[in-house]
């Protein structure tokens, strides 16, 4: 009895030196990985409650990072109602998940919009917004762009944007890209295994 | 006798009528939604055009008294990024169609008159490049909306509801 006991701690101790000598543990991931190819979710915003937020704040979560604007119709409402549907999918584990939708519209975009916004689509998504400076640093982070297209007569303008979905473990750390490009099952797939490794803080 | 010259005259009427007919005679519309999102943000609708007629047809607009201005627009993808774009017209070919989808063509509604809800149909005018114009109806569907009448998209429906 004891022999397989110690035997059994000898093993737990190996796997833990393991795991905290591994921080990206390799996961059979099928969108891009990114793992180790970008720094670690850092930003320093404002949540569509109007309370300062840091990427401290998500750790234990999933992240999925999306930039957007809310007077965009077309495509970021085609997005968010595609992750909602992923949430849906994903059922329980889905509680591990938050999505981050960073509007890169600040100036049209206050908290008490991103937050009707944001919350038309899905419960796990909070919007966040902040200075333009904010913003840009974390879109330069992730090698993402945006532009402010001219404005039209009536002063209203369009933004173009990266359409990738940035996702991150629960420690922040970015682990796949997805695009529209890519197929939401692999989408469903990957973040079962990133919902699945780790456990909740 | 009478009907040769009937014949005749048929034979005589029908290219010109061919050619007269009204784009909205020939155009038929089907599938009609308005993804409406919150407050006074703008929405986006999408219609499926069938051209049954021998004329190619062409989309320049539409007007609707539930918003000020609706626009043409065009959603595209170029090197990650995704962009928006105005556009004049939209060909309907003669025996084809032209799909207004999420992601692609679409229609643009700006500021709302009042406030448009779920379930809620808003008659649409769709103008064509001859002056013509098609009265169609959009049913106005959720933000997370997919197409005009899929289960997915309601925030409080769950996995199998």
């Amino acid at each position: 009895m004891k022999p397989c006991r110690y035997r059994l701690l000898a093993l737990l101790a190996v796997g833990l030196l393991l795991a905290a000598c591994q921080s990206h543990p390799p996961l059979p991931f099928r969108l891009t990985n990114v793992s180790g190819h970008m720094p670690p979710l850092a930003f320093s915003l404002t949540n569509d409650q109007g309370k300062p937020v840091t990427a401290a704040d998500y750790r234990g979560k999933v992240v999925l990072l999306y930039f957007g604007y809310t007077h965009c119709p077309d495509v970021c409402p085609l997005t968010m109602a595609h992750l909602h549907v992923v949430m849906d999918r994903l059922g329980a584990l889905a509680s591990g998940a938050q999505i981050l939708f960073v509007t890169v519209d600040p100036g049209r975009d206050t908290p008490a919009v991103l937050h009707s916004y944001v919350h038309a689509f899905d419960s796990h998504a909070v919007g966040l917004t902040g200075s333009a400076g904010a913003i840009e640093t974390l879109v330069k982070r992730y090698r993402s762009a945006f532009t402010r297209e001219p404005a039209s007569k009536d002063g209203s303008y369009e933004v173009s944007h990266s359409s990738a979905i940035y996702l991150f473990d629960r420690e922040g750390n970015p682990r796949v890209l997805y695009t529209p490009a890519d197929s939401q099952d692999d989408l469903v797939h990957d973040l079962h295994l990133l919902l699945s490794s780790g456990s909740p803080s | 006798m009478k009907p040769y010259l009937a014949c005749a005259l048929l034979a005589c009427l029908l290219p010109a009528a061919g050619v007269h007919a009204a784009a909205a005679d020939h155009v038929r519309a089907s599938h009609g939604w308005l993804r409406v999102l919150p407050g006074s943000l703008p929405a986006a609708g999408y219609v499926i055009l069938h051209n049954e007629g021998d004329q190619p047809a062409e989309l320049t607009g539409a007007s609707t008294v539930a918003y000020a201005r609706v626009m043409l627009h065009q959603s595209s993808m170029q090197g990650g990024m995704s962009r928006m774009s105005m556009i004049d017209a939209l060909p309907v070919p003669a025996h084809g169609k032209a799909v207004l989808a999420p992601g692609g063509y679409h229609l643009m509604l700006m500021q709302p008159a009042t406030t448009v809800t779920p379930g809620q149909h808003v008659r649409v005018l769709l103008k064509f490049s001859d002056g013509s114009s098609l009265p169609t109806e959009f049913i106005a569907r959720p933000a997370n909306a997919l197409d005009d009448g899929d289960t997915h998209a309601r925030p409080t429906t769950h996995a199998g509801g």
